[in-house]
């Protein structure tokens, strides 16, 4: 597989939100708005590639048996990190996020590389497959915010362009769930024909 | 494998501690410049302000300008419908309410998230709970509910209700001091 190939197939082919339905917790909880979307999209990807670079680095240390733990605790310990530097460096980010923060150690997409990819491959190509899932990870999140915000309170980017309440369904929970259905069919339907 | 996942949580754990030590402060200075906006929002202009202190229904600051006290800061509490709604109240020195800002909640997006809102916070801005009644139109009070999120509304004026309670103990305390 060609390099420039690990970076795309996040975005299309193995496209985490609509192709894997990978991740769903932080997807249908923090897209509210495109800019939370984003920032939790960017959170991932963040911890992605490092757990997948770290996680290359040592899977051959790991006796097979106890290698789910190990590579639950190199996130935790990712993700636990990522909340300090945000709870210090970003603290307006972290009181929008911070409650889903800790939901990144259990994000399947996480493991999921890690035991699909970075365990067999080298470090570099897991840096590659990191950026690449989390990137298609992230940008699923925002359009999916970004529908969300436009049909639930007519603004995109925090931007308004319409008076008054959108249809106000769509911002809470159950419009989670029309919204990425829709998405879904769209995606399917559009882009990643099979 | 008993030394492998050792040794792994050992890594991880002093990395952690490492960064805890090197975040500790900056966190602390974030969440203590963050209690200032909100009192600095909502007091009066003032310029020396006292520590946290409490009383037998909450916690205050006291602020003072030119040695002269000019307002009170509560922080208070009351549950919403998501959790609780945490908020800064501060009052000028005759009773009345200068501001209220919300410090931490966990009310719908889009229907009672409102409250952090201008437009549901500004009535409480002068209001004299000596004259006016704490609670929403609905149940007799002078506050009008955010539309349909009645329960954060009152959740709200329960809050300020309580900061106001704060707010007379403490005058009566500082005046029984003189």
């Amino acid at each position: 597989m060609s390099k420039l190939n690990l970076i795309t197939k996040g975005f299309v082919k193995d496209n985490p939100t609509f192709v894997l339905l990978l991740g769903m917790c932080p997807t249908l909880a923090t897209t509210t708005s495109a800019i939370n979307g984003m920032s939790m999209g960017l959170a991932t990807t963040f911890v992605l590639i490092l757990s997948n670079m770290a996680i290359s680095a040592i899977a051959r240390f790991i006796p097979d048996k106890v290698r789910i733990p190990s590579y639950i605790v190199v996130i935790a310990t990712f993700v636990t990190l990522l909340q300090f530097v945000m709870q210090a460096y970003v603290p307006s980010v972290y009181d929008t996020l911070g409650l889903f923060i800790p939901l990144i150690v259990v994000n399947c997409i996480v493991l999921g590389r890690a035991e699909a990819f970075a365990n067999k491959n080298s470090v570099f190509d897991s840096a590659l497959d990191g950026i690449g899932v989390g990137l298609g990870f992230t940008v699923s999140l925002t359009v999916l915010g970004l529908v969300r915000e436009a049909l639930g309170s007519g603004s995109a980017f925090g931007w308004k362009f319409m008076p008054g309440d959108g249809v106000l369904v769509f911002v809470l929970a159950p419009g989670a769930f029309l919204a990425l259905a829709y998405l879904l069919v769209l995606f399917r339907k559009f882009i990643a024909k099979q | 494998m008993v030394v492998a996942l050792g040794s792994i949580t050992l890594v991880c754990s002093a990395l952690l501690g490492v960064m805890h030590e090197v975040t500790a402060s900056p966190i602390e200075a974030a969440a203590k410049a963050k209690t200032q906006n909100a009192i600095a929002a909502v007091l009066p202009e003032f310029d020396s302000l006292s520590e946290l202190k409490t009383c037998e229904y909450g916690s205050y600051y006291l602020a003072s300008k030119d040695g002269e006290p000019v307002g009170v800061a509560v922080n208070s509490k009351s549950s919403g419908f998501g959790g609780n709604i945490k908020l800064m109240v501060g009052f000028h020195m005759d009773g009345r309410i200068c501001n209220s800002q919300v410090l931490e909640h966990a009310e719908t997006p889009g229907l009672g998230a409102k409250c952090t809102e201008e437009s549901f916070a500004a009535q409480f801005r002068g209001f004299d709970p000596a004259v006016k009644k704490l609670s929403v139109s609905k149940d007799g009070g002078d506050v009008d509910a955010i539309t349909a999120s009645t329960i954060t509304s009152r959740a709200y004026c329960v809050a300020v209700e309580n900061a106001v309670k704060v707010f007379n103990t403490v005058v009566k305390e500082e005046s029984s001091n003189e």
